[in-house]
């Protein structure tokens, strides 16, 4: 597993300082924000790899660099940590060709063809880039990723804008189990904290306001003041083996994908139902596709984004878990690290599994006041030590698009 | 070596990321300086700003090693 976040570089420091409470989230440092309504958003800090910061040199080649939107940097640089820890290097031909990749995103290259327009616009389309294109097209993260390994199995894409990375990690375990693949690199990556990204979710009346003074607090899932999301960049990428194959070469295996749950809500846009029963019903389909009882779910992972969803959301999950619910933990670490949209279902994911692993539940930061009292545990400021077996992640996109995915430790 | 030559050689390394001894007059981009077909555009791109000439594609296609891309800055600049 590899995640590159606003809280660093790496697996183990991401979860670490998210276990300690601490926040990603700060004043927009990559360009100037002061024009825009939204000011704040969780950006991968730049400085030592060794201090787990981000030196892009160190991950992709200076000359290559330029061929790539930074959300493609960022997947390779989680892709690479991924690959890396799973010690899976398939030598023969056969073994590359049963190894894919489904690495998502939501928005892809913005910021590149937000500077391919200026070009064009200034009348200097012959100037073009030939690399503009490749740049910023989706399904390139699985490209370079497949490019960099000689992983020549499916090789494939999910576009579902904030439930990207679940329906990534979803549909690939899918494809092992329909035998396409023994191993697929899964997971989301996105960087669209840019001024026409942070523009367009501002226009839609997203995005958080009122706490650009104050960065860390403007994150605040299900708490009476927040007032719209913190966008966030970054990766998560895990790779998945079937279990056999992973048994018999002795992986290291940090959990089982048991269940996964789709739906749609045919309802708006951007607007989640009444009683969010889209997420209730992806919920209950991946409860049901696990043949597990919803009382063995220790923790939820929670869409939660810092908007007005959150509380829909909560109904959905009270509705699901009915008198389990004072036994369940759900937590929102977007309050730490932001939204990072199509990335954020991946990341989530793995911080799922690592709460299954270490027992811990991670925490909702700035949960100071809950706009709706609730029998559900969510985990206020402090990550609480609890014997988790299983969790649920949730993750749900514009255009009424529900993914829910259940894991297990092994 | 001219002042053109210079320059050509400075594109060269700082869009194909390679050592400034390999990017003799004789180097072929593609062969010698591990260029694919998209880089080959992109640095004949760079030539066309640098040098404000216009390189058309027939022309293009046939630059393949850095003399040939000061062979024909050199001409485009003297005419």
């Amino acid at each position: 597993m590899g995640i590159v976040s606003p809280l660093g570089l790496g697996l183990e420091h991401n979860w670490s300082r998210l276990i300690a409470g601490e926040s990603g989230i700060g004043r927009i440092a990559s360009f100037d924000p002061s024009d825009l309504p939204a000011h704040v958003a969780g950006e991968v800090p730049a400085g030592p790899t060794e201090a787990g910061c981000l030196t892009l040199s160190d991950w992709v080649p200076v000359k290559d660099q330029k061929k790539m939107d930074r959300f493609i940097h960022l997947g390779l640089v989680a892709a690479t940590e991924a690959v890396e820890d799973s010690g899976w290097k398939p030598e023969s031909e056969e073994d590359r060709c049963r190894t894919g990749v489904m690495i998502g995103s939501g928005i892809g290259g913005l910021q590149t063809i937000y500077d391919a327009s200026i070009t064009v616009h200034e009348g200097r389309a012959r100037r073009l880039s030939p690399f503009f294109i490749p740049s910023a097209l989706i399904n390139l993260v699985s490209g370079h990723v497949s490019i960099k390994y000689g992983f020549k199995g499916p090789n494939h894409s999910v576009v579902t804008a904030c439930a990207s990375g679940v329906h990534a990690i979803g549909d690939a375990s899918r494809l092992i189990m329909l035998g396409d693949a023994d191993v697929m690199v899964a997971g989301g990556a996105e960087a669209a904290v840019c001024p026409l990204g942070i523009a367009g979710f501002s226009s839609a009346r997203a995005l958080s306001t009122a706490f650009n003074a104050e960065p860390e607090k403007a994150s605040r899932p299900w708490d009476r003041d927040r007032d719209g999301f913190v966008m966030g960049e970054g990766a998560g990428i895990v790779v998945l083996e079937e279990y056999e194959h992973a048994k018999a070469r002795g992986a290291k295996i940090y959990g089982e994908i048991i269940g996964y749950g789709m739906s749609g809500d045919a309802y708006h846009i951007t607007a989640p139902a009444e009683g969010h029963e889209g997420a209730y019903r992806a919920m209950q389909a991946a409860v049901r596709s696990a043949g597990i009882a919803v009382s063995d779910i220790g923790y939820v992972n929670a869409h939660g984004t810092s908007t007005m969803a959150d509380d829909l959301e909560l109904q959905a999950v009270e509705r699901l878990f009915g008198d389990a619910a004072s036994q369940v933990a759900m937590s929102s670490t977007k309050s730490a690290i932001g939204h990072l949209l199509g990335a954020a279902g991946a990341v989530e994911a793995i911080f799922s599994i690592l709460a299954i692993r270490d027992n811990v539940a991670p925490p909702t930061l700035n949960l100071d006041n809950p706009s709706t009292e609730s029998a559900i545990d969510r985990v206020a400021h402090e990550a609480q030590r609890r014997k988790i077996d299983i969790a649920l992640s949730n993750s749900f996109g514009f255009g009424g698009t529900n993914a829910s995915i259940i894991v297990r430790g092994v | 070596m001219s002042e053109i030559a210079d320059k050509v050689k400075k594109i060269v390394v700082e869009h194909l990321g390679v050592e400034e001894s390999k990017v003799t007059p004789e180097a072929s981009f593609i062969d010698d300086l591990g260029a694919d077909s998209l880089d080959t555009v992109e640095l004949v791109m760079a030539f066309e700003e640098a040098f404000s000439v216009e390189i058309p594609e027939d022309a293009a296609e046939k630059i393949a090693t850095v003399k040939d891309a000061i062979d024909y800055i050199e001409k485009q600049k003297a005419a």
